[in-house]
């Protein structure tokens, strides 16, 4: 009989991506054992902080070849690890990494699979899982009933709780090889930046056409940096040149789940509210009484973003 | 380069939807390529303008997801392959499976996909096809490059971007910002009726994941709006970030 319930670490660079704490923390109420699954080069010492989050194991596959994310290496051990430990369900934050090997494997396991999930309940050797379809104006239930039952998750839709388990590391036997490796990875080129990464931040400030340039890009920069928070933008700020692709916040672009979301000149289209309107609170300032923003704000402000934010800037600041 | 495309007729991405008898109605819903296979289309028109070779276009789907073809047909692709789908609920594994089937015996030397469907937002099939046909693959590519019989892909992932090389064939997967894709000139329209649309019934496989439910999400109550003079509407923004919501500010 399978058994427990496998959490797929998401790190780089030995820095966990938050999903993995979220995915370990709501792990706790399937009632099973609960086993973070590590991929990388000398990672073990990373085995604590998974077992504050809720890893009552951490299965380690330590080796040159996983140092870091290729979907050939890692699928290729994955499955032999399933082969021997035999789980009963495996979950992956819904990130790059994520859905690219979640997909990969349960091909290769030939097992259904729910993606970009919002909620789940597993119980029974049965998963349901809540998705949010057509760009979130439609909420489907998926049932998995497959050996292993696998599915990723969206980040931030899980509370972290610290909940202080062992993290026993488990060396699991290499059965990789650079054979496996299909995808050269030639270069990594980081993101610099002071702020968070969007899809992790707990606030994000975004902008759209109503930024009128780089000046109105500061304005929202400033208002960011004190709330530590990322910087997002509408397909019109990014089309425009103000901010990078990387930034844009909707359907085309990212789906972001922050506490706050803060809306500056942005009317509120419906491909921009798919990625944003499941913040928990979301404010807007926008000259228009009438911008369809108004209808997913919790705080509404008609009026300019020029004059407004400094104010709320000054504000804070007191 | 023989370039296969794999297209998914997805609802206008305006559209209001519907549910009727536990089901998504499509009545009177405007369909579109899923604008991530659009980007898909375009770039394989743009390497056979480079390099030479033929566009297929494939496309699962009930009867209109001809229109979807045609219109690939339109901005320059050379031929259709129409697997003819009627069970809308396919799960993304009976799709790969489908189109794998297709596509083996197309032997492409490139597959080009959207990374992502606008209306299931599933990101899986082309993985799952790449599986299945053994081959490689490189996911949310933002630009395509080719040396030595291999595919260079820039790929957005989480922290930055990555070079990646893969070699072909292989399937690689769209993201927006790699090419920004032509309207069908007129011209491309009154070809496209003449190009060729096969039409294929698909392998008979069972899906796994099952929706049992389908739900509108329940709408978001407004909250409070304000109009005023700045200081005034701007301190009042101040005073509930940091009573209501508990913003640190650092
Ligand atoms: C297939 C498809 C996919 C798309 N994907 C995305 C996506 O992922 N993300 C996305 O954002 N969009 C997307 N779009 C585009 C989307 O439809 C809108 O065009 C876009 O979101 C508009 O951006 P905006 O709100 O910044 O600009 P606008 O709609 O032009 O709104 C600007 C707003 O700024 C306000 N304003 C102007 N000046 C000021 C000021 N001084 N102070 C305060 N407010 C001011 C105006 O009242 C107005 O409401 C997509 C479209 C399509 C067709």
């Amino acid at each position: 009989m399978a058994k427990g319930t496998w959490v797929v670490v998401d790190q780089r660079d030995g820095k966990i991506r938050k999903v993995t704490f979220e995915l370990l923390s709501a792990a706790q109420s399937y009632g099973d054992e609960v086993t973070a699954v590590l991929f990388g080069k000398g990672v073990e010492g990373l085995a604590a902080e998974l077992g504050k989050f809720g890893a009552d194991k951490v299965l380690v596959a330590d080796d040159d070849v996983f140092a870091n994310y290729n979907t050939g290496a890692y699928v290729a051990q994955m499955a032999a690890m399933i082969k021997e430990y035999d789980p009963a369900v495996i979950l992956f934050g819904h990130t790059s990494m994520g859905k690219d090997f979640a997909a990969r494997l349960a091909q290769k396991l030939e097992v259904g699979m729910a993606t970009d999930c919002v909620a789940a309940e597993i119980s029974g050797g049965k998963g349901v899982f809540t998705r949010a379809i057509y760009a979130g104006k439609v909420l489907a239930k998926v049932a998995i009933e497959d050996t292993p039952i696998m599915a990723t998750i969206r980040a931030g839709v899980m509370e972290v709780a610290e909940s202080g388990k062992a993290g026993e590391v488990v060396k699991a036997a290499v059965a990789a090889t650079a054979a496996d490796v299909y995808q050269n990875v030639k270069e990594f080129m980081p993101t610099v930046s002071s702020r968070p990464e969007l899809t992790e931040a707990e606030v994000v400030v975004s902008g759209g056409r109503g930024l009128k340039g780089p000046e109105g890009v500061k304005v929202i920069e400033e208002l960011a940096d004190l709330l530590g928070a990322a910087i997002g933008g509408s397909r019109a700020s990014i089309d425009s040149g103000w901010l990078g692709h990387e930034y844009q916040v909707g359907q085309t672009g990212k789906v972001v789940n922050p506490n706050l979301y803060i809306a500056a000149g942005i009317s509120g289209a419906i491909q921009h509210l798919a990625g944003m309107s499941s913040s928990k609170f979301i404010a807007a300032i926008n000259t228009d009484p009438e911008a369809p923003i108004f209808s997913v704000t919790d705080f509404g402000v008609v009026g300019d973003l020029f004059k407004v934010i400094p104010v709320v800037t000054a504000e804070l600041k007191k | 380069m023989k370039i296969a495309v794999c297209v998914k007729q997805t609802f206008d991405t305006e559209a209001k939807i519907v549910l009727k008898d536990g089901k998504i109605s499509g009545d009177g819903i405007n369909l579109i390529i899923n604008p991530y296979d659009e980007v898909a289309v375009e770039e394989a028109l743009q390497i056979k303008q480079k390099q030479g070779g033929e566009v297929v276009v494939i496309c699962a789907g009930g009867d209109r997801a001809v229109e979807a073809i045609r219109q690939a047909l339109a901005m320059g692709a050379d031929r259709g392959i129409h697997i003819k789908v009627s069970d809308a609920d396919a799960d993304e594994y009976a799709r790969a499976v489908m189109l794998a089937e297709v596509l083996k015996e197309q032997a492409a030397d490139l597959i080009l996909c959207g990374h992502v469907a606008a209306d299931d937002g599933s990101s899986q099939v082309p993985t799952r096809v790449a599986e299945i046909m053994g081959i490689p693959h490189a996911n949310v590519v933002t630009k395509l490059d080719f040396a030595d019989g291999k595919a260079v892909c820039t790929r957005e992932v989480d922290g930055g971007m990555e070079v990646t090389e893969v070699a072909l064939p292989a399937i690689v997967t769209c993201q927006v910002s790699l090419n920004e894709p032509r309207y069908p000139s007129m011209k491309g329209i009154m070809q496209a009726k003449k190009k060729p649309v096969a039409n294929v019934d698909p392998v008979k496989v069972d899906s796994k994941a099952k929706i049992i439910e389908l739900a509108l999400p329940a709408a978001k109550q407004a909250g409070k709006k304000i109009e005023g003079e700045p200081e005034d509407t701007g301190a009042q923004l101040a005073a509930w970030l940091l009573n209501e919501v508990k913003v640190e500010v650092k």
